[in-house]
Parts: structure tokens; sequence; C-alpha cells
């Protein structure tokens, strides 16, 4: 052929080489005297790429033509016997063939290695539909996550969590809280003691008041909650347990008052309750505290209206309070003449049962884990 | 309980919507817990016109009533006393009685019957006793006006109020002067006291009667004597005020000790003067004193009671009740009149070793004021001369020890405000102190208060005149403020910081928290009793289910698990965190932990079950993130609640610090796990977290597998590989372990990683101490190497 067709020549060389079959399909050819320039490679590599069906032929043909003995490396041994001004004629040509063998080589690899992989994931598929595998976090106990909550709270504001012995001295669940032996408080604690009238179970939480003023030693302010199990002999029903939970606090420090406290309270209720909850202050009764109050807060639920939680008065009661009686400031070593302070406690039930609308008080103390589990769970909420 | 009509004869209150004065009461302080007024719907005074008995009924009548309309009402009487032309309280249809109970019209044994005839018990105006009960339907006088409302013919529409007794300062609840002046602070009105007048006969008092105090427990004692007593009926008024309030009327004499205690709250005791004799020594008792009181019933006192005596028997335990043997009886003509003031302590401790709490023994249990002592006793002669003919004879017997001392408090109105928090005016301040009638001296703006000696509750500091001062001026005036102090975070402190670390590290390893009584039962305690604590009992248990403090909480949690089993909840993974007490008040806190079922959950392609390891595992990891790595072992324990194969004794520095296994069979069938840690021995210091580079240099890592001796434990073999492998020996890790060999023998494999941190190792040199540890084990144990 005149056009750039270029004969290969020294076929005797590669003939009578069995192993390499596509040298004997050049050897073919030209047997036939067929002279195949490298279009007709081309049009021949084409006709073949087109034909492949899988991955298995496309290798076939890789070895036909790059392989040690392939035809286009052949081609490429052969450059050297070709005259010097064909040279890089011919080598671009060879090149070229073997870009374009390559080009459709790796296309039609990836498209079948594709087609595989598919299959291969397509027959892996499963029924996304059946039940997942349980990997659990535990929960905390209901009264144990409001107490954190409180907590929380409290210690943003400088209140150290501190708890004290639940079998206790008289000393300090009564006497040093102004509470003197058979004085008419003590009926409405109707008490455990252990031994005598010295030891008993603690009816409150305040002792570890006492015990916390006893540690500062009239000397250093004081700002501490204490949740902690306290004990009455109640019969154990719906509303009333023999042991239940109080959230104990006091602050003792300079020029404190009693709108210190309801600010105070204003905004454990508000975080617990609600923003829009309001406290309210009725004078009462308790010794260790002078002044002392009840504190209301309006009815998160029925908003004033009326509802069977705040017994269709729009307030709820949640904690007794007050300032600290001077009597119980000066037992525990706070000169009241110059230190003031006040303290509050909450039934952490009551405050759950709120929360939660819980109307049984054995639930915190049965567990029943179906009711539990449902606390495992954030309340977190977007402020925006 | 406090009748507003009674009120009315100490201040006027005629103006006033008792709800409304209810609900500022309240907000001053004293609460209010309901007002009651006790008018009843169709309620109606009736004749019995005609009475058969039943047809169907030996005890039941037929009664065709005349109730002011045109019809008779037919209606069922079961009361033994129903008889003709009886004027009767009828309870129509409609009608709602005391204990909601609803009067319908029903059949009774197949007759009808429209309403009910009542007994006052039955509306409440009674107590429902034997004596009540057996008095059967109210008897209504004959000219009773048939048709009208019968409360309001027997004067017995009343309103009141039940006050919360617990929440409330000393003692102006219990008597209705006292409630005036709490109305008189409110509305800013006068008190006018009752009167207290009467006629002195010339005979003396000390003409008839010594008086001897012997005790320190008797500050002050009086006594009037009246005599030719007309023991009758009570005036309509006393009868229907004491029914009011819950109390039954006896006769004159006896209402009028009740009624004067309901007005000043001073207890009175009447004794019959002729059984009395000449005498009053009031004493201490002896122990074992014995007194038969006035309910029939022989008492044994202690030297801590007081006794009255007649020099020399009893003759009533004082301020608590009367004896049996100086009771007024319908018959006594001569009365001795005692008024006096106990030691509030001893009352108490009285009352309640006798268990006899009286009207009189909690008012003397609260302390009383000797000025309304002397007020009572008056008012006691007065109505005594006025409604029972008695001559009172002139002079009182009297001991009187009391200190008189009025109590004085002195401050400025900044002192006030500071405690409170607002801003009162000086105006405002004096305005409070004289609506609650506290006498002051204003003097270069300090105010000098005398507080009324009826106010016993109040002590003279500033904090109670705040309080008071407060309380009127209203705490809805109050500003919230924040405290001003000082800016700190707080924090956990002491054996609570563990807690809440642990606690947190439970819940995510997958364990739910529960709180359980602290309080158990006596073969609760004595189960998982390793540690064989002597243990606190209650002296005074509620129930014996409650009456020991327990050392252990692994029972608890047993009680929990078997709960939720019986809820059908198959997994349980539970902890508690509490504390324990020993018979020596040693306070332990502990760390306990129950696990059954599965651990992570799959229901249809199989779940990871809870067993030993897993449990030894949560173990592990709260110990090794307390900082304990390489301190603690787990060797066999012998706790005998504890399953022998499956249970080991955590020890940390070689001390036993828990107990873990699975629970024995007799205790437990099921496959439970528990552990149990002391927190106290989990609370020591331990080093600082730093940072530790992970080695460079390549690992080598060797299999070997020995067969060992069934009963051999594995951390046996390893310690011997440790030893033997030296410091390039970093890890030894069980990676099977093959128990159905054919012999009492089973094969453990382990890899073994090596590792120098400062360079590579060579082949040869980890050949070397890896020929060394074969040679060691199978030479020093009763080992063979697995081929």
């Amino acid at each position: 052929m005149e056009n750039k067709g270029y004969l290969i020549y020294e076929v005797g060389i590669l003939g009578g080489n069995d192993k390499v079959k596509t040298n004997l399909f050049v050897l073919f050819v030209l047997k036939r005297r067929k002279i195949m320039n490298i279009e007709d490679i081309r049009k021949e590599i084409e006709k073949e790429i087109d034909a492949v069906k899988d991955l298995k032929e496309l290798n076939e043909l890789h070895v036909k033509y790059l392989s040690k003995k392939g035809i286009i490396t052949e081609l490429n041994s052969h450059i050297k016997d070709v005259p010097n001004d064909k040279k890089k004629e011919f080598g671009m040509e060879v090149n070229s063939l073997r870009t374009y063998f390559n080009e459709n080589y790796e296309r039609l690899r990836d498209k079948f290695e594709e087609e595989l992989l598919n299959s291969k994931l397509e027959s892996e598929t499963i029924d996304i539909s059946l039940p997942s595998t349980k990997v659990s976090m535990g929960s905390p106990n209901i009264l144990e996550k409001l107490i954190e909550e409180v907590e929380e709270v409290f210690m943003s504001m400088g209140y150290d969590v501190v708890d004290g012995p639940e079998v206790e001295e008289d000393k300090y669940n009564f006497e040093m809280l102004n509470i003197p032996k058979g004085h008419p408080a003590r009926d409405a604690q109707d008490t455990f003691y252990i031994e005598g009238e010295e030891i008993l179970l603690r009816s409150q939480t305040s002792p570890v008041q006492v015990r916390t003023m006893l540690k500062g030693k009239g000397e250093v302010p004081v700002r501490v909650i204490c949740p902690g199990k306290t004990y009455r002999r109640d019969d154990d029903d719906a509303t009333h347990s023999h042991q239940f939970m109080q959230i104990e606090g006091l602050l003792v420090d300079k020029d404190i008052s009693l709108a210190d406290l309801k600010g105070t309270i204003d905004v454990i209720v508000k975080k617990l309750f609600g923003k829009d909850v309001e406290t309210r202050f009725r004078p009462s009764y308790y010794q260790f505290t002078e002044p002392s109050v009840e504190v209301d807060i309006s009815c998160f639920n029925c908003k004033g209206k009326g509802c069977n939680i705040c017994k269709h008065t729009g307030w709820i009661t949640i904690a007794g309070a007050g300032m600290v009686h001077p009597n119980v400031l000066r037992m525990s070593g706070y000169d009241p003449d110059i230190w003031s302070g006040f303290a509050f406690g909450f039934g952490a039930e009551r405050m759950a049962m709120l929360k939660y609308d819980i109307n049984d008080l054995r639930v915190f103390y049965n567990t029943d884990l179906r009711e539990v589990k449902n606390f495992d769970r954030g309340e977190i909420s977007n402020n925006d | 309980m406090i009748n507003l009509e009674w009120v009315k004869d100490y201040i006027d209150i005629s103006d006033q919507d008792l709800s409304e004065l209810a609900v500022k009461i309240t907000e001053a302080g004293i609460n209010v817990e309901k007002v009651i007024t006790n008018k009843i719907d169709n309620l109606v005074i009736g004749e019995v016109k005609s009475c058969a008995l039943h047809p169907d009924s030996d005890h039941l009548h037929l009664c065709m009533v005349d109730i002011g309309k045109e019809e008779l009402q037919q209606i069922i009487c079961g009361a033994p006393n129903v008889r003709e032309g009886l004027k009767v309280i009828v309870a129509l249809p409609g009608a709602v009685l005391p204990g909601d109970f609803a009067i319908k019209s029903s059949k009774i044994r197949g007759v009808e019957s429209n309403g009910m005839i009542c007994a006052l018990y039955e509306l409440g105006l009674e107590e429902k006793n034997d004596a009540t009960y057996a008095k059967g339907i109210e008897e209504l006088n004959s000219d009773a006006p048939v048709g009208k409302d019968p409360l309001v013919y027997l004067g017995l529409v009343n309103t009141l109020y039940e006050l919360d007794i617990h929440k409330h300062r000393n003692n102006d609840c219990y008597y209705h002067i006292g409630f005036a002046y709490e109305i008189s602070a409110i509305l800013n009105r006068k008190v006018t006291l009752p009167d207290l007048s009467y006629k002195e006969s010339s005979d003396n008092i000390n003409n008839h009667f010594k008086l001897e105090v012997n005790t320190p427990k008797c500050p002050y004692y009086l006594a009037k004597m009246v005599t030719n007593v007309e023991i009758k009926e009570s005036p309509d008024f006393i009868k229907k005020r004491l029914l009011s309030v819950g109390m039954r009327p006896i006769n004159n004499v006896v209402d009028i000790s009740n009624y004067v205690m309901l007005e000043f709250g001073q207890p009175l005791h009447f004794f019959d003067k002729d059984a009395l004799g000449d005498k009053i020594l009031v004493r201490d008792a002896k122990d074992g004193e014995e007194i038969t009181t006035l309910d029939g019933k022989m008492r044994t006192l202690r030297s801590s009671d007081i006794v009255i005596t007649d020099g020399e028997k009893s003759i009533c335990v004082a301020g608590v009740m009367g004896g049996i043997n100086t009771e007024v009886e319908p018959t006594t003509k001569n009365i001795l009149i005692e008024a006096a003031i106990f030691d509030p302590v001893s009352i108490r401790y009285t009352a309640s070793h006798l268990d006899l709490r009286s009207e009189a023994s909690i008012r003397y249990g609260k302390g009383l004021s000797y000025e309304y002592t002397n007020y009572a006793l008056d008012r006691a002669c007065h109505l005594l001369e006025k409604y029972a003919n008695a001559t009172i004879l002139s002079g009182k017997v009297c001991y009187d020890v009391v200190d008189k001392t009025p109590k004085v408090v002195e401050f400025v109105p900044e002192q006030v405000d500071k405690m409170l928090g607002i801003r009162i005016t000086e105006d405002d301040m004096k305005y409070e102190l004289e609506r609650l009638d506290f006498s002051y001296i204003l003097e270069n703006g300090k105010f000098r208060v005398t507080i009324p000696n009826r106010r016993l509750d109040i002590d003279p500091n500033v904090n109670d005149i705040a309080e008071e001062i407060g309380r009127l001026y209203g705490y809805q005036k109050l500003v919230s403020t924040l405290p001003k102090v000082g800016i700190r975070r707080g924090e956990y402190v002491g054996d609570v910081k563990y807690r809440k670390e642990i606690s947190k590290r439970l819940r995510s390893l997958g364990l739910n928290e529960v709180k359980t009584y602290t309080l158990v039962s006596p073969s609760m305690a004595s189960s998982f009793d390793y540690e064989e604590k002597e243990k606190i009992t209650l002296p005074n248990p509620m129930s014996v289910d409650k009456s020991v403090i327990r050392t252990s909480l692994i029972p608890s949690l047993l009680n929990v698990y078997n709960y939720n089993k019986a809820r059908k909840v198959d997994d349980v993974n539970i902890y508690e965190i509490a504390k324990t007490y020993d018979k020596d008040y040693n306070e332990e806190s502990k760390i306990a932990f129950l696990m059954k079922g599965n651990y992570v959950t799959n229901s249809w392609k199989g779940s990871m079950k809870v067993d030993f390891y897993l449990m030894k595992g949560i173990v592990e990891n709260i110990l090794d993130y307390l900082g304990f790595k390489n301190r603690y072992s787990f060797v066999r324990s012998n706790v005998s609640d504890l399953h022998k194969g499956i249970s080991a004794d955590i020890l940390l520095d070689r001390k036993r610090i828990g107990i873990m296994g699975r629970v024995h069979p007799k205790v437990c069938k099921d496959e439970v796990m528990v552990c149990e840690l002391s927190l106290n021995a989990l609370m020591s210091k331990v080093k600082p977290l730093k940072y530790k580079e992970a080695s460079k240099y390549p690992t080598i890592i060797k299999d070997v597998a020995f067969i060992v001796p069934k009963d051999m434990s594995s951390s046996e073999v390893e310690a011997v590989i440790k030893k033997a492998g030296g410091r390039l020996l970093s890890e030894i890790n069980v990676f099977d372990v093959y128990e159905k060999l054919d012999n009492d023998k089973k094969s453990i494999a382990y890899n073994l990683t090596f590792m120098d941190s400062n360079r590579t190792l060579t082949d040869e040199e980890v050949m070397n101490v890896f020929d060394n540890i074969i040679k060691k084990v199978t030479t020093s144990l009763d080992v063979e190497l697995r081929g």
C-alpha cells in the first residue's frame, strides 16, 4: 500500500513460535499475502472491542495486543527495523495505536468492573425493615434526673452540692435547728428513732445546714444545696412515703434579704416549670427560719384558670423557706449581727410528680424499667 | 376548728364575707384549709303522723311524715325511738349529708322510702359514737316549725374555718379569742374580751383549802372555789357552739370548762371539792404510781409526769386527764377550779407515753400565757355564777413563779428593711405595730416594742418583728432580687462527687439507676451479709418489713429484679448507689449492680447475653476509669449467697473492696449476676492524667496454647508467662479456651505481644524469650504445650 502502510518484514523471526498466537495471526495474515497496515489493525481492534462481552474476553484482548508477545508490543519492538526516515512516523503510529487500545480497554474494564460490583452489591442487599440491634444507655432514676437538673442550676449560681449522714444525731436534726427536745414542732415530723432520743434517721435534710455552717466556723460565707434521703413514720401510699427526698438549700452571707430568697427561687422554678411561672410567698411557720414562708408557684398547667393540679386555686405550693433563724446562726457559730442568710427545702418527689405528671409517689421506688426507659432522653430545645 | 359566729362575740366582722376573710387570713400566715358552712339543702323539720312496722322487717318502721306540704312523705326509718307525733329532722331526696352521702328515693325491702329521718351525728353535728348511736334520731321540741330548716331552728348554721395546725405558730388557732386578735390585726379592728365579772361571797377560799407545789414543772397554779352549783343542761348557746366545733355537751359545769378553754385556750380542771378534801399538792409522780383516770382506765405513771394529789393519793394526771376519784358528778355541789400552767415538754411526754392526747394536753403542750390563765379562771366563775347558780368564794389560791418580764425588742427600721429586702416607711411600720396591738416607743428613729404576753411564739429579735410586720405588710410587695455575693461555680463535694461520676459511667455502660428503701426486713438484711456487720434494728419500727438498716444493697436490687420479672421485663440491668450503716453508725456508701438477660439485644439474629465476664468487664471499666489500672484483681469468693463456682472477690491493692458473681440458685434460680463495691474504698487519690505516646516500633505477636488441668486458673499460667516474658512482653491475651478435651484437662490459647518502645525487635530475640516462656510454663506448672 502506498499510503502509510509498513510491511512487517523479517516475519521469519517471529514465525514458528506456537506459544504466541498473536504473532501467528500476523504470520497468518502475511501468509495469505494480505498485508495489514496499522490502520487495518486499528479497525481490527475496533471490531474486536465492540464484540467483547465481559472482563474475561477483554483481558484476552489485552494479552493479544499488549502482553510481552502482543501485537502492539511486537510492533514496538520492530521500530528498530524500520528505516531511519520512517522510524519516527512509524513510532507515532504505533503509539497512537497503543493509546487507542488502552483507552478502549480501560473504558471497558471500568464498565465491566462497575457492573460486576453492582451485581455483587445487588446480591448483598438486606431487608432494612428488620428490627435493630438494641444498644442502650442506662437511664437515671426519675427523681435523680430532676435532682441533677436542680443541682446544675444551683451549681451555676455558686452553690456546692453536699450530703450528710442519714443516720443522724438529734443534735443536728433538731436541737441546733432551734427545735429542742419536747418541742411541738417535732410532732409534724414523726421520726424514726434509733437510740433513745439521741440517734435517728434524719427526718429532714436541714441537719446538713448545721454541719456545713459548723465547718465554716462562723468565718466564711456558705452556699450549698443538699439533696438527700429523709425518713418519717408515714405509711406508704400514692402521696406518702416513709423514705423520701428533700432538696435543701442554704446561703449565709452578709446583707441577705427575703427578696434575695424570692429571686433565687424564681430562677429555679422558671428553669423547671417554664419562664412564665410566677413565685408567691405566703407567711408560714418553721422553727429554724424567721421569717418563714411557703413558696407557691403559679399553676404551669392551667395558667391560673384553675385545674386539678392546683386544686382550682391557680397556685401550687412547692417549698418551705425563710431567713435563717438567728438562734440557728448563733448555735452554728455565725453571729447574727454580722451574718444573715436564707434556707429553703423542696420535696423532690413532689417536684418530679408535678413536672413529669406522675400521680403515684411509689413510682420512684418500685422502678418498672418499662417506665424508666422513657427517661433515657434529653430535653433539648431550640432557644431561638 | 374556729367557729366564726363565736368569734363575732369578740370582734365585729358582721360586714365581712367569710370566704374572702379566710383568704386574707391565709395570706397573712394562718392557713385556713377549708371554709365549712354546714348548711344542708333539702333538710326540713317534719312531724311523724303515723308510724307502723315495716311489713317485711322486725326493726324498720314505715312512717308517714308531714313536711309542710300537701302530701305526707313516706319514709322508712330504722331508729328505735321513732314514734307517732315526734318532730324530727328529715333529709329529703336531693340532700347531701356529710361524707357525700346523697339521699335518694329508694325501695327498702320492697317499700318505697322518700328520704331519711336523721340523727345529729348523721348531719356531722355530733361525733358518732356508741352513746349518740344509742340515742337514735334527734327528737326536736314539739314547737319546732314543720317544713322549716332544722339547722336554722336549732341555731346550728355556722361558718367554720378548718386550720392547718402544723403550719402554724404556737396556739392562736386553738382558741377563739386568739383568732379574734389575728383578725383584729388583719382588719385593724379592736378585740373586746368577754364578761369576766362575778360577785364573791364573804367566805374565802383560804378557809377551805391549802395549796402546795413541789415541782419545778408547775410554775403557775391558780384555784378558785365555788359552792352550791346546780348541775343541769347547758344553755343553748354553749351547747350549740361546742357541737359546732365537734365537742359533745355533757352538763353545764363540764361544758363551761370546755367553753372557756375554747375561748381563751386555757384548759381548766374542775375537782369535786368534797371528794378532794382540803389540800392540793402538785408534785412529780413516782415511777410506777397508779391512777384511774376519768375514762375509767388504770394509768401507770413515770417520775417525769406531774401529778396533782390531795396530799396523799393522786387525783389528776396534771395537764392530761383528771382522776375518777374527784370527778364532777351530777350530784356534785362544790367545785375547785384549777387554772394552771405546766411545763409543756413534760406534758407532751406524759401524753405521749400514756397515749392520751386530750384537748387539754395539746394546749398545755404548746405553752400558755399566764394572763389568759387569770382571764379564764374569772370567765369560768362568771359563767358558773350565771348558768349554774354557783356561789363564788372570795380570794384565790395561787402559786406563782412565772417570769413576767415583758419581751422587748429594739430595732431601727432599716434592720427590718434589710431583712425583708423592701423599704417600709416609718409610718407604715407604726401602722403595722398598732394593728398587731404591740405597744411601742419610737425615740430617735429607734423602735422599742413590747410583745404582748399572749404572743408566746414571738422571740424578742428583729427577725420575729420583721416577720410580723412583713406578713401584714404583704409579701406580694417583695420584688425579686439576687443575693449580692461573690461569683463562683459550685461543685459536687466529697462522696457526692464520686457518686455522680460513677453514676454517669454506669449509665453510659447501659445500667439503669434505681432507688430502693434503706429500711429492710430482717430476712433481707441477712441475705448477702458477706461482711457480717452488726446491723441497726429500729426499736420502734412501723412494720417488720422496714425494721433494719441495710448493710448491702443487693437484696433490694433482687427485689427490683423480681418486680420487673413479674411484669415480664426480662432484661434487667440496674444499679444503685446508696449509704449503708452498721451498728456502730459507721457509714459506708455502696455501689451495687444487678444484670440479667441480654446486654445487647437483637430479637432475630441473636443477642449478647449477660454473663460473669461481661460484668467483670464493667467492674474493670469502672476501676480503670477511676485510675486503678493494674492495682486490682479478682479471686475466688466464698460469699454464701453467690454461686461458689461463678463468683469473685474484687481486690484493690490486695484488699477486698467488693464482690461479684452469679446469685446462688437457692436465692434466685435465674441466672442473675450481681456485684457490690464499696464506694468509700474507691475514694483514694490517683495520679493526674498524662499523655503517653504509642510505640512507633512494630510489635511481634506469637501464639501459644497450653493443655492445663481443668481447675487451673488462667491467671496462674499468665503469672508465669508474665514473669518469663520480662519487659519485652507487652500484652497477654487469651484467644481461645477449649474445655472439651476427653480428660480432666482444658486448653488455653494465648496471643503474646512483644514490643520494645525504643527499637525494632529481631525475630531471633523474640524467639528466645518465647521459648523461655514455654519452658518456664511447662516446667513450673503441671502444663504441657499443645502441639
